[in-house]
């Protein structure tokens, strides 16, 4: 419900903001209604719009004062509601942040600021000879900020690790309006590891409004293999085998049938579309160790039964290979009106018994389902096709999802690899975590966020929510019924 | 070899209960980075031994009261290492000890700190809770990053029970190379190299030499000595080694910097003696200029200094700002309300 003119947050605001850059009406505020679980929607009470540190600072005050929810937005492609707004909060976007502030080519370094999308700081790094590693499949639109708030990955962070490892310094305001330094220019700092803490905290502990990123040296070369197999455990025992022989490749990649079909008929990548799986390896480094470890990996593939390895010749088919599984989303949407992404992260060791998990649960839910994963570290990405036209289609999905997540946990691993618990997962945290590590996370976020206004509704289930999952779970044997509102 | 967990939670309870403080201890090997030390003891020996390893996941799991030889020795078993190689100290130092302090070894800016390859822990709060953050797998962001907090935090948040770490796979080859620089030729090498996809794996000067580690696959190191030039240098092993676990003549118990900065920062006119690692970013300094101007010239260059082995504790660490020490408080209150874990590891009131 869009706020008034004459209340008291929007006076206070507009003393220090100009009118422009406080959305109010319901026209301007409905591109801010969703972020990429468009399934959620919700209209905040109002979008803010700085442009500087101390904007922020002073906007964080008013709505700390007057006991206003803040919700902080990047780009919106969180796949996990993160971004979604509350109804009696601020939206809080930090868009206006889109500078690159300094990039220092001899340390190695960029300073930037929250709003700047991921893959414009390797723009900005390429004349240095630099990029920053971590590479989600959101990069052309993703920020930075939100990179950092959901501890982002891509395909590539294997070899190179996630947002975590590749940061070194924040600038943060907490709720009240403190200015922390977090990190350092140097590789530690005294005190906590606070910069472990911010990274992947889901906008629940400060806006975070600076950012210093580690550049790495590109690569002299980059080669990719493409290998079939007619089996998902032949494929698995292949991707144990490379790391056995003592190779982390830059990329691992694993896709299922359906996802093969889905992104040949949409890229024409020349995929095997008769494999069960493909997987894609990529190799990168100096030119001799790509030589000598490209002849490695092909005698692994071969030797675990691929029935067939393709080399790409240059860098023109490289990108080919990979183009289909880059547009491997889009391609699996075509398939049905809405698909569902879901992050669950296993021990590779279990790829096969999950995988029959899933269809097992596919048919029962009749709803289709394709694969695609991070298969170098386990972080599987399954896409359930569904109709939300259909009544109770999407609630349908949902409970599959819920079910895979509950699977993925069941195996040792977890509900969320990179995407975030936000509102989606919220309850399979229950399933998860213990009473007391809830607890504990409640306990941190009281350290930053005393009045719980950072985000809420996020990331962490409140025990009385876990509570009543959990008698629901006894009553029934399963989670509870679609139809309950979960929200 | 065996799970203490239960023992040690009880201990921690009934100190919560009677609101006494705990000293955790392993071998005591990092004890001389503690400001101070307080409290019963609470030995983390007991508890020791290897959970659960698995070659092909890249995952090992490790009981707080194992020595770091023992790990690094069942890893090179299949050719696996803790990529970060921390420092042993005495050969007995404990994974619990080695997470509680942070530190890495000499291949660090390269591979990472023991931060980056902490996946998941089990530990024990100040209420004797037990609980697990993070997990076996390489990527989870379920919940917040408890397990790396743990890094550094010298045991004031918690009793670290199990720590799951990444761990890699031992490069096929590893050389020295020797180069003849000064301090600043060195550094402005190595950072030149760093730039660039040298396999850079260890870099530090010392006495007019520049010693730099290459190590990869076979061909990749011939390949970049080929390029770079500099001298094979045979004791490999032992130069790194001696770097690592502060053996070597440098090094001496009374008392020396520590300066953490970016690495390409120039030479910074301080009269003493220096040694450079990690590629210039942790340069170790006996001088006897006055404290504050070191600790001042290294925070005007983005980095900290830290006074070890030497006899006033309070140059140890360089305070926190103001703002950043009261979350700081705040955290430790989430974790350990009563104040019994380690208290004044860190700073007099933390
Ligand atoms: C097609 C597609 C592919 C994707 N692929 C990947 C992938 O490969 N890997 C991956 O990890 N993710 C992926 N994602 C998910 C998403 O892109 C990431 O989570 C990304 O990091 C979100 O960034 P954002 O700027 O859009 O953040 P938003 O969606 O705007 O916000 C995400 C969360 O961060 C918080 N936040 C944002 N900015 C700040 C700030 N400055 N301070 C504090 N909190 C803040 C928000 O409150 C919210 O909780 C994909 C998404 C899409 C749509």
């Amino acid at each position: 419900m869009p706020i008034s003119q004459s209340s008291q947050l929007y006076k206070q605001l507009v003393q220090q903001l100009p009118a422009e850059r406080l959305l109010v009406s319901s026209e301007s505020l409905a591109p801010y209604e969703c972020d990429g679980l468009s399934a959620y929607r919700q209209l905040p009470l109002m979008v803010v719009l700085p442009v500087d540190i101390e904007e922020v600072q002073y906007i964080l005050k008013v709505c700390f004062s007057l006991d206003v929810p803040v919700v902080a937005r990047g780009a919106g492609t969180s796949l996990s509601g993160g971004a979604l707004p509350v109804e009696t909060g601020v939206v809080l976007s930090l868009a206006k942040f889109n500078e690159i502030l300094s990039i220092d080519g001899h340390n190695r370094t960029a300073r930037v600021q929250p709003g700047v999308r991921n893959l414009a700081i390797s723009e900005a790094a390429k004349p240095y000879g630099l990029y920053y590693a971590p590479d989600p499949s959101s990069q052309i639109a993703c920020s930075i900020g939100g990179n950092v708030a959901e501890n982002a990955g891509g395909v590539h962070c294997l070899k190179y690790g996630l947002t975590v490892h590749n940061i070194l310094e924040l600038k943060l305001l907490t709720i009240e309006g403190d200015l922390l330094t977090i990190g350092s220019q140097a590789l530690d700092s005294p005190g906590y590891d606070l910069l472990a803490l911010m990274t992947g905290s889901e906008g629940m502990l400060g806006i975070i409004t600076e950012i210093t990123v580690k550049l790495l040296p590109i690569p002299d070369t980059a080669r990719v293999l493409l290998a079939a197999f007619d089996d998902i455990e032949k494929a698995g025992n292949a991707v144990a085998n490379i790391i056995a022989a003592g190779i982390i490749p830059a990329g691992l990649e694993m896709m299922d049938n359906p996802s093969i079909c889905a992104a040949e008929d949409f890229i024409h990548a020349g995929y095997p579309t008769d494999a069960t799986a493909i997987l894609l390896c990529e190799l990168d480094g100096t030119e001799s160790d790509v030589s000598s470890q490209l002849i490695t990996v092909k005698q692994v593939l071969e030797h675990n039964g691929a029935t067939e390895i393709r080399i790409a010749e240059d860098e023109a088919q490289r990108l080919i290979f990979w183009a289909g599984r880059k547009s491997a989303f889009p391609a699996v949407g075509r398939l049905a009106p809405d698909y569902y992404c879901m992050d669950g992260t296993i021990p590779r060791k279990h790829l096969g018994t999950v995988l029959k998990r899933i269809n097992e649960l596919s048919l029962e839910h009749g709803l289709k389902v394709a694969n695609v994963f991070h298969a170098g570290d386990g972080n599987l990405h399954p896409l359930i096709l569904y109709d939300a036209n259909n009544p109770g289609e999407l609630e349908n999905a949902e409970h599959f999802g819920g079910k895979i997540l509950e699977h993925c946990v069941e195996v040792g691993g977890s509900i969320t690899g990179e995407h975030g618990v936000g509102v989606e997962k919220i309850d399979q945290m229950c399933v998860q975590f213990q009473t007391q590590e809830l607890e504990q996370f409640h306990a941190i976020k009281h350290a930053f966020d005393p009045a719980g206004l950072l985000n809420p509704g996020k990331a962490v289930p409140e025990l009385h929510r876990c509570a009543e999952l959990g008698a629901m779970h006894v009553h029934h044997g399963q989670l509870p019924h679609p139809e309950l509102e979960r929200f | 070899m065996s799970d203490d967990s239960q023992q040690l939670a009880q201990q921690v309870r009934d100190a919560f209960e009677k609101k006494t403080p705990l000293s955790i201890q392993g071998t005591q090997s990092r004890s001389f980075l503690r400001y101070s030390e307080h409290g019963n003891k609470l030995s983390t020996l007991e508890h020791s031994g290897i959970v659960a390893y698995e070659p092909t996941e890249l995952v090992i799991t490790v009981r707080a009261g194992t020595s770091i030889a023992s790990v690094q020795d069942t890893l090179a078993e299949h050719k696996q290492s803790l990529a970060f190689d921390p420092p042993r100290f005495a050969q007995s130092g404990t994974i619990g000890g080695t997470v509680a302090s942070g530190l890495s070894g000499p291949s660090r800016p390269w591979m990472g700190a023991v931060r980056d390859h902490v996946l998941g822990t089990r530990i024990i709060n100040g209420k004797g809770d037990i609980m697990s953050f993070g997990g076996q797998v390489m990527k989870n962001v379920a919940g917040y990053d408890v397990s790396r907090l743990m890094c550094g935090a010298f045991g004031t948040l918690g009793v670290i029970l199990d720590v799951s770490f990444k761990v890699l796979p031992i490069p096929e080859s590893s050389s020295t190379l020797v180069f003849e620089y000064d301090a600043q030729n060195a550094i402005d090498h190595v950072n030149e190299w760093s730039a660039q996809t040298v396999p850079l794996n260890g870099a530090c000067w010392s006495a007019g030499k520049l010693y730099i580690r290459l190590s990869g696959t076979d061909a990749g190191v011939k390949t970049a000595i080929n390029t770079i030039g500099g001298d094979v240098y045979t004791d490999n092993d032992l130069l790194w080694d001696e770097l690592r676990d502060q053996k070597n003549s440098f090094f001496n118990n009374a008392g020396y910097w520590r300066l953490s900065l970016p690495p390409a920062t120039p030479v910074l006119s301080i009269e003493g003696e220096w040694l450079l690692d990690w590629g210039g970013a942790q340069r170790w300094l006996k001088s006897s200029e006055h404290p504050d101007k070191i600790r001042q010239m290294t925070v005007e260059r983005g980095g900290h200094a830290e006074h070890w082995h030497g006899k006033d504790k309070n140059l140890l660490r360089m305070p926190l700002d103001s703002i950043v020490h009261r979350y700081h408080k705040n955290l430790k209150d989430a974790f350990d309300p009563a104040h019994i874990l380690n208290n004044h590891a860190l700073y007099s009131d933390l």
